[in-house]
């Protein structure tokens, strides 16, 4: 980690307890400009809980998330709805897939884009030049973005109808219609096959480095994970058990008894 | 196919077996005969195995869709694939459109008036087509908005003689603000809660209004509303009623206008999105509460403004016209045309407004046969009439950069 690097994400002794279960204890976690970082641990660690916390789905019993925008003044993101932790410029995709299946591919994306436009419903309905440029923009650039993940000639299809490798890439397409600065990505490669887990790598890094955009991912598949990305932080328990580069991680025995342990059960 | 004839065959004699004491044998215990009503038989042998055999028939084909659909190729129907064509679709709104201006003129009041509460009903399952259709917010309350145009109405016109056309925004705006109201205490709620606590509504409305006399005059109602006026000029019955049919037939392509416009707006995606899925649509970034405040309130204002119509048309009204009934009706209206569809909501309310009105000849079997029907179309087409029209959006560029990519 270069110390010089912006911080985007800091988050400070992050704890979640759903009644007598402590989910996430106390992790601390930092995100800067550029970054790939990942989290990964065992099944149950508290990885989706830790996601759920930062984008204001869970509101977290303890700890602090401050989010420092470049240019822009802190914000703590503690308590704050979804939508507001969205406008901010932090944007997701779900373990489970969670599309709208009975939209378009392409109308898909465009709701990412709808809190970066405005035309309210008396403007809907009149329908004047602002609206249908607006319009027109919201579709180019949610075009594009498909372009961008490779969905493209899927644009006009129900995304229900879309093969599973490529419903996960619509996430990733959805998401960044936000305008994020920096992307949760939680299991993008599950249940891809190794050819469609190349692509996603790739992707990933594209986006990282064309969008200016930083990531962290949770992943359980360690090839990938080990390839691109630095920082890693392991979790296991909800407590953070390391974090490092990925040659730290390997070497790492608390680490290596986590995951060991669980690879003789599997 | 054999096999389903096999089988046909084989309900239609067990249902012959069956009803063979009470179809057939008729002991007439005065002259002490039995008489023997064969042709009874034959006519439950028959109608049971053509009713069969189409429930089986019916039945394969839905199951060789659904396989085709899983194996993930999306068939679309002809009716589909037509309805998304233009061209077609401009051409049939003007014959629609031309046939909708000369009815009042070829048919007479009585025919007008039915076809006028069909109008209605489009408007109102237009109206609740943006909350529960495109929204996915059940109300079963719905018909409390209407009667809130409906005595706005009535009660500016007792109290202030305003007129239809000073009302019907207000009364679009008052269902607006009814909406907004009622929409704040059940944001949080979700699935069952949401339709019990609306339910609840659509009863409280009635309650109130029953009982409070001194604003709305109770259970007795308020007579003598004022038809609408025709440039001051006063006009004779059926003059009248084809007034207002042209008046509904325009407040009705308003309703389509706005409705369609809304359901492909920046909005009205919200609304898509927030009923398909919940979590995802806030963590999308969009505002869930002011989008479901909007949907409400958006769609609360058709049911305002189609009541300061339904108490203009019927000059009475009382509580008794605002009933879970309705608000029952509307929602199947907007059920079985197709949740979302514009054009399957409009088909469904004619279908559920004017089917039981012709059958009135079958009077003692007409609410059989629309609940047969009923349970027929939730059996075969869950989605409604008309289902799922895709929304495809130009973009220059995105061909050739495909192309080249
Ligand atoms: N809403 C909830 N209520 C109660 N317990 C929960 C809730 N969400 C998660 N948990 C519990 O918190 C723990 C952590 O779950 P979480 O989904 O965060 O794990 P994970 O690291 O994402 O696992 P996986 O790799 O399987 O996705 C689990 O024991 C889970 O049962
Ligand atoms: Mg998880």
């Amino acid at each position: 980690m270069a110390e010089n690097k912006h911080k985007l994400l800091e988050v400070k002794g992050l704890t979640m307890d759903f009644g007598g279960l402590r989910a996430v204890d106390s992790v601390t976690l930092e995100v800067h400009e550029g970054d790939i970082a990942a989290l990964i641990g065992p099944n149950g660690a508290g990885k989706t809980t830790f996601f759920n916390c930062i984008t204001g789905i869970y509101d977290p019993t303890k700890g602090d998330i401050l989010l420092h925008p470049k240019g822009l003044k802190t914000r703590r993101l503690n308590g704050l709805k979804p939508n507001k932790v969205t406008e901010m410029g932090l944007a997701r995709t779900f373990q489970n897939i969670r599309l709208f299946p009975d939209m378009t591919v392409l109308e898909n994306v465009m709701i990412g884009r709808h809190c970066r436009t405005k035309s309210g419903i008396f403007r809907a309905v009149v329908r004047g030049k602002r609206v249908r440029e607006e319009e027109r923009q919201i579709v180019e650039s949610s075009y594009q973005l498909l372009e961008k993940v490779g969905l493209a000639d899927f644009a006009n299809e129900f995304s229900k109808n879309l093969p599973y490798g490529a419903q996960r890439r619509l996430e990733i397409a959805r998401a960044m219609a936000t305008d994020p600065f920096l992307l949760l990505l939680d299991e993008p490669a599950a249940g891809m096959n190794p050819q469609e887990t190349a692509d996603l790598e790739q992707l990933i890094c594209k986006i990282s480095a064309e969008e200016q955009i930083a990531i962290l991912l949770i992943e359980h598949d360690m090839k990938l994970v080990m390839n691109i990305s630095d920082p890693i932080y392991v979790m296991e328990y909800g407590k953070k058990i390391a974090e490092g580069n990925p040659q730290e991680i390997k070497d790492n025995p608390k680490v290596i008894e986590a995951y060991l342990g669980e690879e003789t059960d599997a | 196919m054999i096999q389903n004839l096999k089988q046909s065959l084989i309900v239609s004699v067990w249902f012959v077996f069956l009803t063979f004491p009470l179809m057939v044998v008729r002991v007439n215990t005065m002259d002490q005969v039995v008489i023997w009503r064969w042709m009874n038989m034959v006519w439950v042998a028959i109608g049971s195995f053509i009713l069969s055999y189409l429930w089986r028939y019916m039945l394969a084909r839905q199951q060789v869709r659904k396989k085709v659909a899983d194996e993930g190729v999306e068939i679309r129907s002809r009716t589909q694939l037509l309805l998304e064509d233009m061209s077609f679709r401009y051409k049939a709104m003007g014959i629609i459109l031309l046939a909708a201006l000369v009815f009042p003129l070829v048919f007479d009041t009585y025919q007008s008036t039915i076809m006028i509460s069909a109008l209605i009903y489009v408007v109102l399952g237009l109206g609740l087509n943006i909350s529960v259709g495109l929204a996915g917010l059940l109300d079963l309350g719905y018909v409390a908005f209407f009667g809130v145009g409906a005595y706005s109405y009535a009660l500016l016109n007792h109290h202030f003689d305003l007129g239809f056309w000073i009302t019907l925004p207000i009364g679009g705006i008052l269902g607006c603000l009814f909406g907004i109201v009622l929409g704040f205490p059940i944001l949080r709620l979700r699935g069952d809660y949401l339709a019990i606590v609306t339910l609840g509504f659509g009863m409280i409305f009635k309650v109130v209004m029953e009982n409070w006399d001194g604003l709305s005059f109770g259970p007795s109602g308020i007579a003598n509303i004022d038809k609408p006026s025709f440039f001051g000029m006063d006009l004779s019955l059926a003059n009248s009623t084809i007034y207002i049919y042209y008046i509904m037939i325009a407040l009705v392509i308003f309703t389509i206008l706005v409705t369609n416009r809304l359901k492909n707006s920046r909005i009205g995606r919200a609304w898509i999105a927030m009923r398909e899925d919940e979590i995802a649509c806030v963590a999308m970034g969009i505002d869930i509460a002011r989008t479901k405040l909007s949907a409400y309130a958006l769609g609360a204002f058709w049911a305002g403004m189609v009541g300061v119509l339904f108490a203009s048309k019927t000059t009475f009204i009382n509580p008794a016209s605002f009933t879970f009934m309705e608000s029952a009706i509307i929602l199947s209206i907007v059920v079985l045309g197709g949740m979302g569809s514009i054009l399957g909501v409009i088909i469904g309310a004619f279908f559920l407004i004017l089917l039981p009105e012709y059958m009135r000849a079958f009077s003692e079997y007409r609410m059989l046969a629309f609940g047969a029907a009923m349970v027929l179309m939730m059996i075969f087409r869950p989605q409604g009439i008309i289902s799922n029209l895709r929304q495809t959006y130009e973009y220059k560029g995105s061909k050739d950069k495909i192309n080249n990519g």
